[in-house]
């Protein structure tokens, strides 16, 4: 039953990516998404008209504005009329949207992208607002605070050692040694400044081609060869904050341990994610391949997701990886999850 | 609907109908690059339009990009003062925050060589004369009062001189002349 399933699904490749990541970044959103677009639309020699569909992921929270994704949409040409969504997640999601109309047999390519610029506002304060309305937003705890409740009971627990929290530090190159993560102070107890990211604003754009399209557009696309996303409950005090069930079964349902990974892109903005994720995901503890998580150089809400998927594609066209995983994280403590998996190989 | 239980303790306690939990965030914006340029020089009583790359269109005021084609827009071009509207609408109902007299009357202008419109208000017009067509031009804020800032004309008032032909006017105008390809 299930390899009929998996017969039937068409095969959708990403063909082309560009991304762009600042600290504070003066261009408006338009501005900064226009010479991303441009770009994948001319490495694939698309042009808008070309494209069957287009998909963004952004946040009107972060922007200040309602339907700030309106606005976008003049980085794209949408004129001639285009078929267009956007979801308020991570770009990733707009990805999946896309990969389900390919499943649907109405498109060949795909345009899809996402953007965040949190340095206008708190991204503290944006974060707390995704919380539960009545019993945990008013209370404003910020992303760090939160973070610091899920780390304290993986600690308290035995699940992970602050040894292990300073080698992922210390892997990803937020600290240079052991004593120096030690010697840092406490930003949110039991978190140090190296156990938590920091924020940029970016965007990035990717285009998807079918089987029948992609060998066209790209020298050696990277095929999706399975993607799946689960969410775990909103309410914290239902969930296990030692473990994210969600995460497990995206990384089962995309097919993650079917064959050797080369490279995996996780989208774990803190150490204890980094490690929570390699333990769910059947991952080594201890990365043998290409660790290229935490830091993400740093956080963009929205994009870093999608920025996964673009760099495990890279990892494709670039021939370091034959296949690679990319993970997106978006709500509270990993509460949503989403795993693709990309393979150099069509079959 | 689910019957909800509630302990005893509870009987007769008048039930929550709501819950209020006020959210304020702020936020710093940066214009952009082609705002900031605009603005800049709105604060010297010039009015800046962007020239788009791939049809000369012009577009008022300038966003940095043709959203038609979904191209940077970097060439700035200085606009007369003096355009025609566009499209107007009389309004007989109060603004919230806004202290406006009755009727008020906001209108697309279209200044002379725009290819866009931007809204704005008309006043010393009576609404009954006021049409499609209309010849306008800026009335500024006095001097001292001038910032970077949008709010520096007050309105647009009739300037005379034989109105722009209906089938002219507005965004007839860029169909007329078939400016912008195919895709406008």
């Amino acid at each position: 039953m299930l390899e009929r399933k998996v017969e039937a699904m068409r095969k959708v490749a990403i063909v082309a990516a560009a991304s762009r990541q600042e600290t504070k970044m003066l261009d408006t959103e338009v501005e900064m998404m226009i010479p991303l677009i441009s770009e994948v639309k001319d490495k694939t020699g698309l042009d808008q008209t070309d494209i069957g569909f287009t998909c963004s992921g952004s946040s009107d929270f972060l922007a200040g504005q309602a339907f700030s994704f309106v606005m976008t949409l003049d980085a794209v040409g949408p004129v001639p009329p285009i078929s267009e969504s956007h979801v308020e997640m991570d770009g990733a999601w707009a990805l999946y949207e896309a990969w389900v109309k390919f499943q649907m047999g109405v498109i060949d390519t795909a345009l899809v992208y996402s953007y965040g610029k949190p340095s206008p506002g708190s991204l503290q304060d944006v974060l707390s607002t995704q919380l539960d309305p009545y019993y945990v937003a008013p209370l404003w705890p910020d992303a760090h605070a939160v973070a610091g409740l899920q780390a304290r009971s993986l600690l308290e627990q035995g699940v992970v050692t602050a040894e292990l929290l300073a080698d992922c530090a210390l892997r990803t190159g937020t600290v240079d040694s052991r004593e120096e993560y030690f010697s840092q102070p406490m930003l949110s107890d039991p978190l140090r400044e190296a156990d938590c990211p920091t924020y940029a604003d970016g965007g990035v754009a990717v285009i998807l081609a079918s089987e029948e399209k992609a060998e066209e557009l790209c020298e050696k696309p990277a095929w999706i060869t399975g993607i799946d996303h689960r969410i775990d409950a909103h309410q914290f005090g239902v969930r296990d904050l030692t473990t994210v069930p969600s995460a497990r079964i995206a990384a089962q349902k995309a097919g993650v341990h079917d064959g050797p990974i080369d490279v995996a892109e996780l989208h774990a903005a803190y150490t204890t994610h980094d490690f929570l994720l390699r333990k769910e995901m059947g991952l080594p503890e201890i990365p043998t391949h290409s660790q290229r998580s935490y830091p993400i150089k740093a956080d963009t809400l929205m994009a870093s997701g999608l920025l996964r998927i673009a760099e495990a594609a890279r990892g494709i066209w670039e021939g370091e990886a034959n296949r690679s995983l990319a993970h997106a994280t978006a709500g509270p403590l990993l509460q949503q999850n989403l795993v693709c998996v990309l393979s150099g190989e069509r079959n | 609907m689910t019957e909800i239980h509630v302990p005893p303790l509870l009987d007769g306690v008048e039930p929550v109908q709501s819950v209020r939990t006020p959210i304020r965030m702020e936020y710093t914006f940066t214009p952009g690059v082609a705002a900031q340029t605009y603005l800049r020089e709105f604060g010297n009583k010039k009015i800046l339009g962007n020239v788009s790359p791939v049809d000369g269109a012009i577009l008022v005021p300038p966003r940095g990009a043709d959203p038609r084609h979904g191209v940077l827009c970097e060439e700035f071009v200085e606009m007369p003062h003096t355009g025609h509207v566009g499209s107007y609408c009389v309004t007989n109902v109060p603004i919230p925050g806004r202290e406006l007299d009755l009727p008020y009357i906001s209108a697309w202008i279209f200044l002379d060589g725009a290819d866009v419109g931007f809204l704005n208000l008309v006043a010393e017009c009576p609404p009954e004369e006021c049409r499609i067509g209309m010849r306008v031009e800026a009335v500024w804020k006095p001097d001292e009062e001038i910032a970077t800032t949008a709010e520096n004309i007050l309105y647009w008032k009739p300037s005379g001189g034989p109105d722009i032909p209906f089938e002219e006017a507005g965004v007839r105008s860029w169909h007329a002349r078939k400016k912008g390809g195919s895709n406008a």
